[in-house]
């Protein structure tokens, strides 16, 4: 509530809010209809005509199946904001709440909340997702699972931090004087006045889950082929790099484009936020 | 604090850490589809011989215990043996890690020679031309992954123009070096990304501090100021993210081995993924752990030293 409030524009919009939104409301419009712009069937092989260079017909070429790579990379919107959602929606929410307890709670079970952090994070993230897909076997239901077994944790952490600053504050102390119970100050009043950071981590945090998402794509532990995803597209070229580069390289370009719009507006976002204060 | 007790507490925090990481790979490996006695004896496997197995293994014991006999075992340095290669994990960690680490090591050198200097001049330049397309170019290397770039570098300068190898390890500590090359420079970018980020807000900071204008005030040459008093003082903070940085590195260099085709760490982990190799994903998992939470208490050390306040 409170950051939509704060996000009432009283003065200019900062460049990167508007440029990432852009970006990625026309990506999100692409994951939603991709049908209406998509020239072709993404799915369709075509023997004919396979690795044809870009054409008027078909102007990112065609894949060494024969299917439209430009068609690919649209449907691929679906599947890859998809990816940027539900791998990031579970840790965001479970992470914040689980934060603003600790961060309230303070004392002993900050201090071992902060072990379990640690512990955490020793492990490389995406050793450990692989590991973990490795155990649920591939696919993108076991790729969301692992990531959120382990991405909560930086929302906690946040959140934690966040919190611990703003329960020292007179608010606080009068909500407590006022008889509130300390769930209700927790949810009702600290919360919507911590959850900023987190907010601007989890934009960052989507741009990060479409790298790993498409990492996993390319390794064969993401989306399975034949479904149209930028790293299994770009795993599909690879052996194609001399002759047909156009397979592997355009859906690149849409990783690095909705990458750059989630950090735009994290970016962006931050330095509302910032103002607001 | 002096700092001996510093060193002492980080060191104790390092065992929960530790039994954590154990904790987190015995778990890994109960949650197994199927058990590893079938995966031994397969399908067609006689009773008696399914419960001699269990027996070695220490499966028909309470799993507390089996949760003991796997910490005996990892101390005693035996992680099992592949199921794929037939070799001792330890073994296959030996000779697997040392490439990993080479390859990592060299990532981290070549993203501090790309992004310190870049961070001064954007720093100084703030706001200006130059600092625009510095950050813009790094924004745009950052949401790049690491496989893509990884292709498109083996693509032009390995299999077009033919100045580097197209993959493999190759023979000797300097062909080992030329052969990891192209790989590193693909895994340095996004962390000098990050990096330069970082360093060129501490430098900025730093140049507004008031002993740095004292130190213009005195009529020290801004050569010096910069290099004595301002690269050292912003390096404090980047000295941390770059600790962090490293299982991001270790995570990067998984997928850089895969796509060069470098026999490390990272490229065993993931055949042994597609192979069913368990032991080996338990004990590469075991390993790059340790691996960060060491580099960790290094990076706590170093800033330590950096910054004496550190330790207090």
């Amino acid at each position: 509530m409170s950051v939509l409030v704060r996000l009432r524009p009283a003065t200019r919009l900062p460049r990167p809010l508007i440029a990432g939104g852009a970006i990625i409301g026309a990506c999100l419009i692409l994951a939603i209809f991709p049908q209406l712009f998509a020239p072709y069937d993404p799915l369709k092989m075509d023997y004919v005509a396979l690795n044809q260079a870009p054409s008027w017909a078909h102007p990112f070429g065609t894949d060494n199946f024969g299917r439209d790579v430009l068609s690919r990379i649209i449907f691929a919107y679906r599947i890859d904001m998809q990816i940027a959602i539900f791998a990031t929606v579970f840790a965001f929410t479970f992470g914040t709440l689980l934060g603003a307890l600790v961060g309230y709670a303070g004392g002993r079970i900050e201090a071992l909340f902060g072990r379990v952090v640690d512990a955490i994070i020793t492990f490389p993230f995406l050793v450990l997702v692989i590991a973990i897909v490795s155990v649920l076997g591939p696919g993108l239901v076991n790729m969301y699972i692992a990531v959120s077994v382990v991405g909560w944790v930086f929302y906690a952490r946040i959140t934690a931090a966040e919190i611990k600053v703003q329960k020292r504050l007179d608010y606080a102390d009068a909500g407590r004087a006022m008889g509130y119970t300390h769930f209700r100050i927790i949810f009702r009043h600290l919360l919507p006045n911590a959850i900023t950071p987190a907010v601007v981590y989890w934009m960052t945090d989507m741009a990060l889950a479409i790298l790993l998402g498409s990492s996993l794509g390319y390794l064969g532990l993401g989306a399975q082929p034949p479904a149209a995803e930028w790293g299994v597209q770009i795993a599909d070229g690879k052996n194609f790099m001399t002759t047909a580069w156009w397979s592997s390289v355009f859906p690149g370009f849409a990783i690095v484009t909705t990458g750059l719009g989630f950090s735009l507006l994290g970016d962006g976002l931050a330095e509302v936020l910032r103002t607001r204060k | 604090m002096p700092l001996s007790e510093f060193l002492a507490r980080r060191l104790l925090q390092l065992i929960p850490t530790l039994i954590f990481i154990l904790i987190v790979v015995f778990v890994l490996v109960r949650l197994l589809p199927g058990d590893p006695t079938s995966a031994i004896l397969g399908d067609r496997a006689l009773d008696a011989d399914v419960e001699r197995i269990n027996r070695q293994l220490g499966l028909d014991q309470p799993i507390i215990v089996q949760f003991w006999l796997f910490v005996k075992s990892v101390f005693s340095g035996d992680l099992g043996n592949s199921i794929v290669l037939k070799l001792p994990v330890t073994t296959l960690i030996a000779q697997r890690l040392p490439t990993t680490i080479l390859l990592t090591v060299m990532a981290a050198l070549i993203a501090l020679i790309m992004a310190v200097p870049l961070a001064f001049v954007a720093a100084l330049q703030r706001e200006k031309l130059a600092d625009a397309s510095i950050r813009g170019a790094f924004q745009v290397g950052l949401s790049m992954p690491v496989f893509y770039l990884g292709l498109i570098l083996l693509t032009v300068f390995g299999a077009r123009l033919q100045w580097f190898p197209v993959g493999g390890y190759g023979d000797g500590f300097l062909d080992h070096l030329y052969h990891l090359f192209l790989p590193s420079l693909t895994l340095a970018l996004s962390l000098s990304a990050i990096l330069m980020r970082n360093l060129r807000a501490a430098i900025i900071g730093v140049l507004d501090a008031e002993y740095v204008s004292f130190a213009h005030a005195k009529g020290l040459a801004p050569r010096l100021i910069l290099t004595r008093h301002v690269l050292r003082n912003a390096l404090i903070s980047t000295v941390t993210i770059f600790g962090l940085s490293i299982g991001t590195l270790l995570s990067g260099a998984v997928i850089t081995e895969t796509v060069f085709a470098i026999p490390g760490a990272g490229r065993l982990m993931v055949d042994s993924i597609y192979g069913r190799d368990y032991p080996v994903v338990q004990g590469m998992t075991l390993a790059l752990a340790v691996l960060v939470s060491v580099t960790f208490l290094l990076t706590d050390i170093l800033q330590a030293w950096l910054d004496p306040r550190v330790a207090r």
